[in-house]
């Protein structure tokens, strides 16, 4: 009865009602990944389970026995960032940084998705392999809301990280 | 050590730009960065303390009337239910920016739909989440107007010069139109959050404020403690946009409880209650009317408006602040009607007036030119007045037609007069559009303290918040250019009561205002390593941690030795700004897609040129400048407050429904940052940059739309329905 | 969110039993019920995660497709046989919501989607559909989401799916399971109009559950979906056209059409693939197509703009499949 978050095994919360996203701030200490809105409505809470993007403050925890969780803290530290967080500062990416932990996991999961293949409502052809359009990040990216305005930054940082691993 | 400076005199010296160190206006990262980019910065709910028990705010479903009742056994008994508290002390509404007292009390005297009323306290978030829905209350109503067409009026505000009808009877062409905008939020994407701890004597409280320096006198008043009892901590807040300006419900309620209780409590707001009961931007309701000769010389201009707010407050939604001075006219009508209505308050959102304001000016600037049969452009370029149009004031240092021509030239805008529906790719029709930017300038009394290690390091403090806007970035770079420092070397330390009191973040005036509090204390620890040296200040050079002079040079180790030497600035305004008119101004160019079967809008590509005197760190001023932009973007065609004609209350209270802009609504946006020193500005030569990105953008999307499909839409937000019914038949 | 008992399914069986018991509801993707639940809108006493049953096959059902039931709506849409057969069902899909969301919400909980209305949402405010006869706030309120066609005066409620007006363009079935019995009910049928018991959303029964969304074999053709909305993303559509095209010989042979975000269910109407089908495509009978469509249209103040959009938009989805110019 445990959830793997970031390789670290944790019980399962008492509570059914507690979210993934509660449990993640509150049990497991792990306050990178943010409540905005707590109804999937603005991707601050994006994490990734089983290497795929969702809003955690959506899912129940206790749903999630045996899943493997990745979150912001996963994916790099202040002495080792990974390689999207430091294209996330070098474009200032964020201002305020309270959307910033979703909008790096997000970004993160959607290389992934884009080197599967998948398409998006920005892909003109739906048969064919997806291309790393500015519209394509736009629209793959629109669910994490930013009101201090970081779009074009975040942008920016992306297509540097996805030209780096291209 | 402490340096006060009253700022009576324009400052010429333009000290800065005499260092040598080379980091001010530079485009550096953010300090901070790393740790918003890893999830180790921390806000205000993300504290913990031992005992921990966690509040959830009751709203109550009435527009006005009173709370006769709260049945706290209804809820007592429920699972891990430690207390309900429905205190007389209980605000229940937030305090207007820099009120510095405690907002409306008590909470059982309800003013609008939501409002809380109380707060359940528990064990867990989720228990008291729940017994929150079932805490049983009783009231009495009031009826209460709701709607501001209809509701009861006073003037707020006129500017009457000369004769407007006559002006408009005699011109040769004029403009009289009436547009409108609605409710916006502020919708930073951190909710209202408070962590409070209570140790018999001493109140502590994490909270996501902008001005902690107003909001301790706010909490403290609210609470009947002195001032020295409160401290508040707001290291990073998760933007502000003016929604955070006062002390709102959340952190009362959270100190009461913790007082009561004797435990630490936390309370967030969720994301609807932040939308219902937070300060909102008022709809406005606008009439402008210009009057122009032959030439496209304004003779008359009139600006007349209608806002609201709950009565009992003061603020009204400043629409005129920049049209008092933005274009010519011998003939002024200027004038601001304020609607008591029973919606949540209405307060700053980011720029308050101008953001609404000016927009609708620069629709009907584009609507004259084109009576004129001028390029648009060129009609600002000949309205820009050589003296503040009303009052015989000069202006200080103005960019406004610099940002004009090299916006237009980035943008590569063509200078003719405009005919609409003159390009169609497939099913969308495509425009540009333009608009002038401006909004006024102020600064407000600031302190911080500059401490300055032999090692060549320094540390800046003040309680200055830091809300996504770059203070960090900037506080320490102004240090580093006047004390020869790396920025690296600098720690900045914001957002803390128990450090001098900053300005806090609200209207533009951070930077500023800080900076300049900073450029002083650097300035008195500058003196006293001169006067150690046994020279004058003026010939010490300071660069990478050494001191020149003509003829040595030292480290700073050995000149200060072992010992740490400290600087207080302090900066007030005075009387330079109050002899000019200082406003920073810009231009914005837009080219929109408007699809011609469902009306709907894309902004392709966007320019805002901007004039914003000294710039302080290029990245985070072109940050801000993206952040005004994507506003524009969505006041132009997505943001609107919904509420029922019924009942008052706020219908689309939420992210889902309360539609800012996405990633994909915001194209690549091009910042031209003009050059620029403002002397009556800040002894830095500074103003303020982030809210003039969003002022006038709006107008700019509008007008080229207009220019697009021929659609004159005169509401915004310009929604699919809007454009579509305004567009002439296909 | 209200205390509630959780269990989880370990067999389809053992879930349909469980489900069929009062105040009890099954969770498969979270992304609209553990919304609903924290707004207490929805109340279950017991939750039956039914997330782990093994109903998440997309494979070949003849020359058809099938689709589990708890297949996200992600895996449904990068399917290639979705994406090259049934294009209009990804496009459908890839508009919905986002990655994040089309990552968890599942095909039968997508189906089950519950409205947008801002009055349900609201449990302050009167709505017949989440507390029978407490009567309906948006008919004077804010109606700018709501219906225009098939309302009633109890609740002028819209389905906001997408996925589910692309699955009616294109006439697929939903397969239901219950302890007792299997059945099919077309996609078209599985949605209700509101009348006098708006809280009833659509034909499931207490205790049966979906199971699969079967397509009929691929017709090829034009398929489009078009979606209108204020935001370019992440919003949920005014007004919405899925078409299943084709063409010969200058007529159409082929006029599958369904609406999203005008009526309580996706809105599908014979009479117009009758108008359509064997005529010459012209503007005029796009007109005529959306007369058919706009019959008893009726707007409630705030939403009157959805009658002129649905007009234009079935022009403009029309006029892309036949190459009509306006």
């Amino acid at each position: 009865m445990a959830i793997s978050i970031n390789g670290q095994e944790y019980p399962l919360p008492e509570d059914p009602r507690t979210s993934l996203l509660d449990f993640l701030r509150r049990e497991a200490r792990l306050t990178g990944t943010k409540k905005g809105c707590d109804h999937g409505q603005c991707g601050a809470c994006t994490v990734m389970v089983g290497g795929l993007r969702i809003n955690s403050c959506l899912s129940l925890a206790i749903t999630h026995e045996g899943d493997e969780i990745t979150t912001i803290e996963g994916l790099g530290s202040l002495t080792s960032p990974g390689a999207m967080q430091e294209a996330f500062v070098a474009h200032d990416g964020f201002q305020c940084g309270y959307c910033t932990p979703g909008q790096i996991c997000s970004a993160t999961a959607m290389l992934q998705e884009i080197a599967a293949g998948w398409p998006s409502d920005a892909t003109q052809d739906l048969t064919a392999t997806p291309s790393l359009t500015d519209e394509e990040i736009r629209e793959r990216m629109s669910g994490n809301l930013c009101r201090c305005g970081a779009y074009p930054n975040i942008v920016a940082a992306i297509r540097d990280v996805a030209g780096a691993e291209a | 050590m402490s340096v006060h400076l009253k700022q009576d005199q324009p400052d010429n010296r333009n000290v800065l730009d005499t260092m040598v160190q080379g980091v001010i206006g530079a485009a550096l990262p953010r300090p901070e960065g790393l740790m918003k980019v890893t999830g180790t910065a921390s806000y205000a709910a993300e504290y913990d303390a031992e005992g921990l028990l966690e509040g959830v705010l009751v709203t109550v479903p009435i527009v006005c009337g009173e709370i006769t009742m709260i049945d706290e056994a209804s809820v007592l008994g429920m699972p891990g239910v430690v207390a309900v508290l429905s205190d007389e002390r209980m605000t229940g509404r937030p305090a207007q920016g820099m009120a510095g007292e405690a907002p409306f009390q008590p909470a059982r005297e309800v003013r609008y739909w939501g409002q809380p009323v109380a707060l359940v306290v528990a064990t867990t978030f989720e228990q008291a989440r729940d017994a929150a829905k079932h805490l049983k209350l009783q009231w009495r109503v009031e009826d209460a107007p709701l709607d501001p067409k209809t509701a009861e009026t006073e003037e707020n505000e006129s500017t009457r010069v000369g004769d407007l009808a006559h002006a408009m009877a005699d011109a040769a062409h004029t403009v009289d139109v009436v547009i409108t905008t609605e409710g916006h939020a502020s919708a930073a994407m951190e909710p209202h959050a408070a962590l409070a701890q209570w140790d018999g004597k001493a109140l502590t409280v994490h909270a996501s404020l902008q001005m902690l320096k107003f909001n301790r006198a706010e909490l403290a008043d609210s609470l009947n403690l002195d001032e020295s009892q409160v401290r508040l901590l707001s290291p990073y807040v998760g933007g502000g946009f003016g929604s955070k300006l006062g002390v709102s419900q959340e952190v009362v309620a959270a100190s009461l409880a913790a007082i009561q209780l004797g435990r630490p409590v936390r309370v967030v707001m969720s994301r609807q209650q932040v939308f219902q009961t937070i300060m909102r931007r008022s709809e406005t309701h606008q009439r402008i009317r210009l009057a122009a000769d032959a030439e496209g010389k304004l003779t008359g201009f009139g600006h007349e408006a209608q806002v609201s707010n709950l009565p009992g407050e003061d603020f009204a939604e400043p629409v005129l602040q920049s049209s008092q001075f933005l274009y010519a006219g011998d003939n002024r009508l200027l004038k601001l009607d304020l609607a008591r209505i029973h919606r949540m308050t209405a307060g700053s959102v980011r720029a308050p007036g101008e953001a609404v304001g000016v927009q609708t000016v620069e629709q009907a600037m584009d609507m004259l030119a084109e009576k004129i049969g001028i390029d648009p452009v060129e009609l600002r370029l000949r309205n820009i007045p050589e003296k503040h149009p009303a009052k015989d004031k000069p202006f200080s240092s103005r960019k406004l037609a610099e940002c004009l021509r090299k916006g237009a030239k980035a943008f590569g805008w063509e200078p003719r007069p405009r005919t609409p529906r003159h390009t169609r790719e497939g099913e969308w029709w495509i425009g540009t559009g333009m608009a002038s930017a401006a909004r006024v300038h102020s600064v407000v009394e600031a302190k911080a303290r500059v401490i300055l290690r032999p090692d060549a390091t320094a540390v800046v403090e003040t309680d200055m918040t830091d809300i996504g806007t770059g203070s960090y970035a900037i506080l320490g770079q102004v240090a580093g250019e006047m004390l020869g420092l790396r920025p690296d070397d600098i720690d900045v330390r914001l957002g803390d009561t128990d450090l001098p009191p900053g300005s806090g973040s609200g209207g533009s005036f951070g930077a500023a205002s800080c900076g300049s509090a900073v450029f002083l204390a650097c300035d008195g620890l500058r003196k006293e390593l001169a006067k150690r040296l046994d020279i004058a200040s003026e010939d010490l050079t300071l660069k990478d941690g050494v001191a020149r002079w003509d003829g040595g040079e030292k480290a700073l180790n050995e000149i200060l030795g072992s010992e740490v030497i400290d600087c207080v600035g302090h900066f007030e305004p005075g009387a330079s700004t109050e002899d000019v008119t200082v406003s920073s101004y810009g231009a914005f160019f837009a080219e929109v897609a408007v699809n011609r079967w469902t009306g709907e809008t894309r902004v392709r590509r966007m320019t805002g040129a901007f004039g914003i005197g000294r710039v302080l760190n290029a990245r985070t001023a072109r940050s801000q400048c993206l952040g005004g932009m994507t506003w524009c973007i969505g006041n132009a065609l997505t943001e609107s407050l919904h509420f029922d004609p019924v009942d008052g209350h706020l219908a689309n209270c939420d992210l889902a429904e309360y539609h800012v802009p996405v990633h994909r609504d915001v194209p690549d946006l091009e910042v031209l940052l003009i050059e620029e020193r403002d002397a009556a500005a800040s002894p830095i030569q500074a103003k303020g940059v982030g809210e003039l990105g969003l002022c006038g953008g709006a107008g700019a999307i509008a007008n080229a739309i207009y220019d697009a499909c021929g659609a004159r839409v005169l509401s915004y937000p310009m929604t699919p329905d809007k454009v579509m019914a305004a567009m002439p038949k296909v | 969110m209200r205390p509630f008992d959780y269990q989880r399914a370990e067999r389809l069986e053992h879930a349909a039993q469980l489900t069929a018991e009062a105040n009890t509801l099954a969770l498969a993707g979270g992304t609209n019920l553990v919304d609903l639940m924290k707004l207490q809108v929805e109340t279950p006493q017991t939750l039956v995660d039914i997330g782990r049953l093994p109903l998440g096959t997309i494979a070949d059902e003849g020359e058809g497709l099938r689709i589990g039931a708890l297949a996200t709506n992600t895996a449904t849409a990068v399917h290639p046989r979705v994406r090259s057969e049934y294009p209009v069902l990804a496009r459908a899909i890839l508009s919905g919501a986002t990655q994040q969301l089309r990552n968890k919400a599942t095909t039968g909980g997508n189906l089950c989607q519950r409205t947008r209305c801002y009055y349900f949402t609201n449990i302050d405010q009167p709505c017949n559909k989440r507390e029978p006869g407490s009567g309906c706030g948006a008919i004077k309120g804010i109606a700018r989401i709501h219906a225009v066609l098939g309302a009633s005066d109890n609740c002028i409620a819209t389905y906001p799916g997408d996925m589910a007006v692309a699955l009616a363009a294109l006439g697929a079935t939903v397969e239901i399971a219950s302890e007792r019995r299997s059945r099919s009910v077309p996609v078209r049928d599985f949605h209700r109009l509101p009348g006098d018991t708006p809280e009833k959303d659509n034909v499931l029964e207490p205790g049966e559950l979906i199971t699969a969304v079967t397509l009929p074999a691929p017709v090829g053709g034009i398929q489009l979906y078009r979606k209108v909305r204020e935001r370019s993303s992440y919003a949920f559509a005014l007004c919405s056209v899925a078409a299943v095209i084709d063409l010969a010989e200058g007529r159409f042979t082929r006029a599958d059409l369904a609406f999203g975000s005008l009526a309580h269910k996706p809105w599908h109407d014979p009479r117009i693939t009758d108008l359509l089908v064997g005529s010459e495509p012209t503007l005029a009978l796009f007109d005529k197509a959306a007369d058919l469509l706009l019959e008893g249209a009726r707007g409630y103040g705030e939403n009157d703009f959805k009658i002129p959009l649905a007009r234009r938009t079935l022009a403009a989805v029309l006029c892309e499949a036949t190459g009509v110019e306006p």
